[in-house]
């Protein structure tokens, strides 16, 4: 019985929990608070639950909720979950809740925040869950009236300009994915939504070079998501706006939709065009290897020159992004194993990142990385985290990062040398805008304005940070959590990727060779 | 079918022609004491519900209704009109668009404080008769009658504030532009009529089935004439600039029939005569004489395009309304061009679906210019803080279903347009669509910017809305959602309804 509904459960008890916040009195912020909190307990444990029973053997979708919704356009409910997606759907479960606890500092129209933020905990989790297209679509663009919302009424100075951006940025995209997925679904006969199934109906009904304009589509619409250079300028507008729960789930888990709906759709049904010959080069290799690539280097160069701690975040968050698309391109076991763990391992590092700017911020009011110094004096427990995530975020050995790093560097290596060196010669430059800013903000003389003030960081706020620190640590070590069940999906993606390749590529030595 | 048999399943009309003289006599009787117009506007709005349960039937009775009947398709009037699930899908639509200007006019100030409420419930009933003709004609002298009946009714609904200057001027542009309008289309009807030598649609379907080459020209250059008159009544570029002044101008209940029940008519008129006549879905039997399905996706591209792009530095609201029904126009159209029945029920779909959530967006507009008095888009300010959540929610359904987001009816409708458009092979203009609708949401987000993310200031006075129109707008926005969730059944009445009949 349960594992019929879990998921259903997981996607809309926090829709139900935001009718009820509608229902309470606005005055009533302590009720308002406890609801939403309440919320989302239900799809954190049941995530761990899941996370206990799920199979990682089998690749087929598990914990299937289906039936039909608009029967004479065969459009259903179908809901399912599978390696590619479970560590998402646990990191979505996780940050929802932990968010709740970073957003009671929210003071202005409490009920109208809540509610839009459990609306948006269910369009997450729906995006993640659904394996009909139409429905993926439908959850995937659910997201965006809750996030233009909550940038535009609750952030900051600029927030207007940031909603609208992010809002038609994000909307641009899922347009193309629209016309992309009606041509999709016209081509077989019986006309199909279904994700699981579609791959392998269009295959030999679309000619290849179609299938790449198609897959460009797609692609579009998941860039603009991850964000990849040039679609990336709506994500640090978005995020210095955003409140600091907000830019955690931005960064956390609406970054991760454009690697995975990539690995689902692009990968999983266009499977041939991801490695047709394309510009002397592949499709993968230009729009995923060497895009990222640029993408690691831009945005670590982008983030050493950012004067606004928030800022720096938001541009080191573009840069490990570009990691997630190399691993993903080289379809490799490591790589694409990598990938995802790095999708994981990133959700948990940056919103510690945007956890510990929120603290300071909510402190000094404002994030110049220049106008603190020696804190490390002042808040010393503060430092101590901030340190903790900032070397995270490095990619220190022992922490969680250096495994999915070094997992994807090594994937890549194989298949992009060129690609691979560059990449890991940027772990220089994360190192140096890291610990430049740890530098300038945390040590030498301190503001004489903070001297006397007393700040440190308080109880709420390490409760909300403890639990991402512990998952670092765990994974830093022993990785074989998630990579154990992750592995043989994504594998399995990474073969039929590689199988249909239209013809022997650079990459066909890789199937051979595992 | 003879005239008296005819009459029998004419009911809607004669509801309407009755409810009409009835509303003049009223007027009469009670010589100017009956100031508020309540009793033109009970009779009004009882005709409308009477058109609407004829149409549709009524299960408790056990009243099948002219859906009924129409599953048996048939002419009336020695072929001058036609009975058919299309029509009787028109008629409950454009019964809904009269009942909804009824409701909006008993809220709206400026109609409220006219002398002439008679009056102007005789026209409104009036010109919604013309346009149930129009939903059914299927004969070349009847469409232009039915097109004059409308247009002429809706110049005195346009002027109707008389000492207003703005609506004076609206309507005299309006019936300038529909005079050349309707010059051009009866000029091409003549030559329509010398090159088929008929003026039955089915008749011409079948003359033009034979024509010569080399009358191609002739054909299409009067199909170019007829469809001038055409995308005049639905505001598609470039026979659209009548609707900005006549939006603006017009009292805002008149704005909502016009936008709503005038353009859903135009679309009944253009996608029957083009599937009888000249189109490649009628008898030609897909010997395509004229390069409509170009034209008309020519048409809908650049509709699409300069109603966004106008829409976006507009400052007045029903001006920003009325680009906004421009470039809906041109989506519609984009089902239109695909030329095959599952594009004329995607058209259905969108105008059903487009009634809903234009009428709720124009009459949160009505509550609010009502309410302030004033029109620019600065009267939203702050809407959400100063008492107005209710109707800035709801607002925000409405433009954000304009714009086509799941799971707002909006995104269903222009699903089902871009589906027709993908099948029918017109990707580029599907994708044109899809990109204008990103524009699109520039200026709908920017009320609800206003609305929500923008403060009052001191001038911003707070704003109560009566409790009966806020439960009306409430009711549309469930709608709203819930027709983005379970639109199946309005899709199937929609595929019945877009097989015409043809004889």
């Amino acid at each position: 019985m349960i594992e019929t509904y879990v998921l259903t459960w997981m996607t809309f008890v926090p829709l139900v929990g935001a009718l009820v916040i509608l229902c309470l009195p606005s005055a009533a912020h302590g009720l308002i608070r406890a609801t939403a909190v309440a919320a989302t307990v239900p799809s954190l444990l049941l995530s761990v639950w899941l996370l206990g029973r799920f199979d990682p053997s089998n690749t087929a979708p598990q914990f299937v909720h289906r039936f039909g919704w608009i029967p004479s356009y065969n459009i259903e409910y179908f809901l399912g979950v599978d390696g590619i997606s479970i560590t998402m759907v646990a990191l979505t479960a996780l940050l929802s809740f932990l968010c709740m606890f970073a957003s009671f500092g929210i003071e202005k129209a409490v009920k109208g925040y809540f509610a839009l933020f459990l609306l948006l905990e269910t369009g997450m989790m729906g995006t993640f869950l659904a394996l009909d297209f139409f429905l993926f679509y439908v959850f995937w663009e659910l997201m965006l009236l809750p996030m233009y919302f909550l940038i535009g009424i609750w952030g900051g100075p600029r927030r207007e300009y940031a909603a609208i951006k992010f809002f038609l940025y994000t909307l641009l995209g899922s347009v193309l994915m629209l016309v992309a997925l009606l041509y999709l679904y016209f081509t077989p006969d019986p006309h199909s939504f279904d994700m699981t199934r579609l791959g392998s109906l269009v295959a030999d009904k679309i000619p290849l070079e179609v299938q790449i304009v198609l897959w460009i589509a797609l692609f579009i619409g998941f860039a603009i998501k991850i964000p990849a250079f040039p679609f990336h300028t709506w994500l640090p507008d978005a995020h210095v706006e955003a409140p600091t729960a907000i830019s955690v789930i931005l960064a956390g888990v609406l970054l991760k939709m454009g690697t995975y709906g990539i690995l689902r759709i692009n990968y999983g049904i266009l499977p041939a065009a991801t490695l047709a010959p394309f510009g002397g080069a592949s499709v993968a290799f230009w729009f995923l290897a060497a895009l990222g690539t640029w993408n690691i280097i831009y945005g670590a160069f982008c983030a050493m020159a950012q004067r606004d701690l928030k800022k720096l975040v938001a541009y080191s968050s573009i840069s490990h992004m570009g990691y997630v698309m190399l691993g993903m391109a080289a379809f490799t076991p490591q790589g694409i194993n990598g990938a995802v763990l790095q999708m994981f391992n990133h959700g948990t590092i940056t919103a510690m990142l945007f956890l510990l700017v929120g603290v300071i911020y909510d402190r000094a009011h404002h994030r110049d990385i220049e106008g603190f110094g020696g804190l490390a004096s002042i808040m010393p427990l503060y430092t101590g985290v901030t340190g903790f995530a900032f070397f995270a975020a490095m990619g220190i050995p022992g922490l969680s990062a250096f495994i999915s790093e070094v997992l994807v560097l090594l994937g890549a290596w194989r298949i992009y040398p060129v690609l691979t060196v560059i990449a890991a010669s940027a772990v220089v430059l994360t190192a140096a805008y890291m610990l430049w800013a740890l530098q300038r903000m945390y040590l030498g003389t301190p503001n004489p304005k903070y001297v006397a003030t007393g700040w440190e960081i308080g109880r709420r706020e390490l409760f909300t940070l403890a639990p991402l620190a512990v998952i670092v640590l765990v994974l830093g070590v022993y990785p074989l959590l998630i990579l154990d069940l992750q592995s043989p999906s994504l594998i399995a993606l990474a073969e039929k990727v590689v199988a249909s390749a239209p013809q022997t590529t650079h990459l066909a030595g890789v199937a051979g060779g595992r | 079918m003879s005239t008296s048999e005819s009459l029998r399943l004419f009911g809607p009309e004669l509801v309407l022609g009755g409810a009409l003289l009835l509303v003049i006599f009223v007027d009469l009787a009670s010589a100017g004491r009956d100031r508020r117009g309540e009793w033109p506007a009970t009779i009004a709005m009882i005709a409308a519900a009477a058109t609407i349960v004829l149409s549709v039937g009524f299960p408790l009775l056990d009243w099948p209704g002219l859906a009924a009947q129409a599953a048996r398709p048939t002419w009336l009037f020695d072929r001058m009109l036609v009975l058919d699930p299309f029509a009787v899908f028109f008629k409950t639509l454009l019964g809904l668009s009269l009942l909804a200007a009824v409701t909006m006019s008993l809220a709206s100030r400026e109609i409220g404080q006219s002398r002439n409420q008679g009056e102007y419930y005789t026209v409104l009933l009036g010109s919604t008769l013309g346009m149930f003709l129009m939903a059914s004609a299927s004969h070349l002298l009847m469409a232009y009658l039915a097109l004059e009946f409308v247009s002429l009714t809706s110049y005195v609904l346009t002027g109707f504030l008389r000492h207003n200057r703005r609506s004076s001027e609206a309507a005299l542009k309006y019936l300038i532009y529909g005079g050349v309008a309707s010059g051009a289309m009866i000029f091409g009807m003549s030559w329509i009529y010398g090159l088929a030598g008929s003026m039955d649609y089915a008749r011409i379907g079948a003359a033009l089935a034979t024509l010569p080459d080399g009358n191609r020209l002739a054909l299409f250059l009067a199909t170019v004439l007829v469809l001038t008159g055409f995308g005049y009544k639905i505001a598609a570029v470039p026979f659209h600039m009548w609707a900005p002044d006549v939006y603006t101008g017009a009292p805002l209940p008149v704005t909502t029939f016009l936008a709503v029940g005038s353009k859903a008519a135009g679309f009944a008129m253009l996608l029957r005569f083009f599937d009888f006549g000249v189109g490649p879905g009628g008898p030609i039997g897909g010997v395509v004489k004229v390069p409509l399905v170009e034209l008309v996706a020519a048409v809908s591209a650049i509709t699409m395009l300069l109603g966004n792009m106008a829409a976006l530095s507009q400052t007045n609201v029903k001006r920003l309304l009325a680009y906004s029904s421009i470039a809906h126009a041109g989506y519609a159209l984009l089902g239109v061009a695909v030329f095959a029945e599952r594009g004329v029920a995607a058209v259905l779909l969108y105008l059903a679906v487009y009634y809903v959530m234009n009428l709720g967006a124009f009459w949160v507009a009505l509550l609010v210019v009502n309410e302030t008095g004033r029109e620019d888009l600065d009267a939203f300010r702050g809407l959400a803080w100063r008492g107005g959540a209710v109707a800035s929610v709801t607002l925000a359904v409405f433009l954000f279903s304009l714009a086509g987001l799941p799971p707002l009816a909006g995104f269903i409708g222009k699903l089902y347009v871009f589906a027709a458009g993908i099948q029918g092979k017109l990707y580029w203009l599907v994708v044109w669509g899809a990109l204008n609708s990103v524009v699109s949401l520039y200026y709908y987000a920017r009320i609800v910017k206003l609305m929500f993310l923008d403060q009052p200031t001191a001038d911003d006075r707070p704003v109560r809305f009566p409790a009966a129109d806020l439960g009306a707008v409430t009711v549309l926005s469930v709608l709203t959602i819930y027709l983005g969730v379970r639109f199946e059944w309005l899709y199937q009445t929609a595929v019945a309804a877009s097989r015409l009949f043809k004889g």
